[in-house]
């Protein structure tokens, strides 16, 4: 096991997210709405080879859905989704984002429609040159932070 | 006859960003050929059609030229142009409005102060939409009658030069043209306006490999270039500092002095309605097209109706 790996194992079972930029950990559970269900173990600020310094989470006894994936992706870029199984890293990917999520994002434009009457949000990602969402609806762009601001 | 539909792609009519330049070129050709048709030729293109003309917030050119382009083909209006007389004020919603007026007509023609209602309408309604302008969002059928006007002055889109004067930032009409002409050939666009009220970077970096941007606080240096001007309203809301809409509102009046500067064929074109931002004097010279321009929103709304309404 490398050096890097030592902190991954706490659970036996379950997913750790690894390499998520400094100050997202927090957010990331706010999200996932867990509740009670699950041992979680955070993370923050912790040396990284690859990024300097990072935040992880380790969640027992859980696998993310896609639509959960999704979610940390918009605002976990590059991060690492490991799949843990009888304390051995079963898989790990890198998290992609989706080209268009339903239902995450809240539209940041007050005068869209999506803020009027209760509608499912859609959004297309574009992923270069710089993280954006476009409301399906009103077409006003976000930006990373918007985004960050604004994932339900 | 007229309908060769594998043309159109589209079955609503909500932004010019879901248009193709077959689309567009679709549109102007049959609102030429319609334009070219007395009344009692294209009056029954729609008949036993219902259009519902629903708007939401008050219009002038719009509602009354889609009315009109709607009974010159023969179909019926059904309708309302004051929110306030409809049951949105007891607090229904535009979701539930479309789903009972969709029952009843043929093609929906809707004005909504929120952005996005259009396309939330199109979702809900089996029954083809067009927008009449979804809050500060889109208004797709000002851009194609834009678009109309130019080629049926010019014969062709293609290669004009068109200086886009005045709230380049704010204003969605100048948007969606940019955008739409981004689409044509050999486009030179020229971006007059003050710093605060420039094109935003998300309208030029979508057309800047296809048109060439020229941008400029100053009118004069590119008048000489110019096949069109597009002028628009500088809004004094905009500003914070009043003092600061002061010494700009003035700088952007286009008077007769400026045909001294421009080449023969030049024109000037707006939206409508202008404040003082062309002087009257304007209005007898050739370069006027402001009135032509708002003219032809009959024909092109008379090709959208017929394209859309003819489908079901």
């Amino acid at each position: 096991m490398k050096n890097d790996d030592i902190r991954l194992t706490p659970i036996s079972n379950g997913t750790v997210l690894d390499h998520l930029k400094v100050g997202t950990a927090l957010k990331i559970l706010e999200l996932l709405k867990l509740g009670h269900q699950h041992a979680i173990t955070l993370a923050i600020n912790t040396e990284s080879g690859k990024l300097g310094r990072k935040d992880l989470v380790f969640i027992e006894g859980k696998e993310l859905t896609l639509e959960e994936t999704n979610k940390i992706a918009l605002i976990a870029k590059g991060a690492t989704l490991n799949i843990i199984k009888n304390s051995n890293v079963a898989s790990k990917t890198k998290i992609e984002l989706p080209k268009s999520v339903n239902g995450t994002i809240k539209c940041i434009n007050p005068n869209c429609i999506t803020n009027a009457e209760s509608i499912a949000t859609k959004f297309s990602i574009f992923p270069a040159p710089a993280l954006k969402a476009k409301c399906h609806y009103c077409e006003r762009e976000m930006n990373e932070s918007e985004i960050f601001n604004s994932v339900k | 006859m007229l309908i060769e539909r594998s043309n159109f792609a589209l079955a609503d009519v909500i932004s010019i960003n879901d248009f193709s330049l077959n689309d567009i070129n679709f549109i102007l050709s049959q609102a030429s050929r319609l334009e070219a048709m007395r009344i009692a030729e294209k009056n029954s293109l729609l008949s036993g059609k219902v259009v519902a003309s629903l708007f939401f917030e008050p219009s002038t050119r719009t509602r009354l030229s889609f009315e009109t382009a709607a009974q010159n083909l023969g179909a019926k209006v059904v309708g309302f142009s004051d929110a306030n007389a409809t049951s949105q004020k007891k607090g229904e919603t535009l979701s539930d409005t479309i789903r009972m007026v969709e029952k009843y007509s043929d093609v929906i023609v809707m004005r909504h102060p929120l952005d996005g209602s259009a396309r939330r309408a199109a979702e809900v309604s089996a029954k083809p939409v067009i927008n009449a302008g979804d809050g500060s969002n889109q208004h797709p059928t000002q851009t194609l009658l834009d678009l109309y006007t130019m080629r049926k002055e010019f014969g062709k889109i293609d290669g004009l030069k068109i200086g886009m004067l005045g709230d380049l930032k704010y204003g969605r009409t100048v948007h969606s043209l940019a955008v739409a002409l981004g689409m044509f050939e050999g486009i030179e666009l020229y971006f007059i306006a003050p710093g605060m009220l420039k094109m935003p970077e998300h309208i030029t970096n979508a057309i800047k490999d296809k048109v060439k941007i020229k941008e400029s606080a100053e009118l004069q240096e590119f008048l000489p270039e110019l096949d069109v001007l597009y002028a628009t309203r500088i809004q004094k809301e905009r500003f914070a500092d009043p003092l600061e809409y002061e010494r700009i509102k003035d700088v952007y009046i286009l008077t007769k002095e400026i045909l001294q500067r421009t080449k023969s064929g030049f024109r000037i074109m707006h939206p409508l309605p202008r404040i003082n931002e062309i002087s009257n004097e304007l209005d007898e010279t050739d370069a006027a097209l402001y009135f032509q321009q708002a003219a032809n929103g009959i024909p092109v709304r008379e090709a959208i109706l017929n394209t859309l309404g003819n489908e079901k």
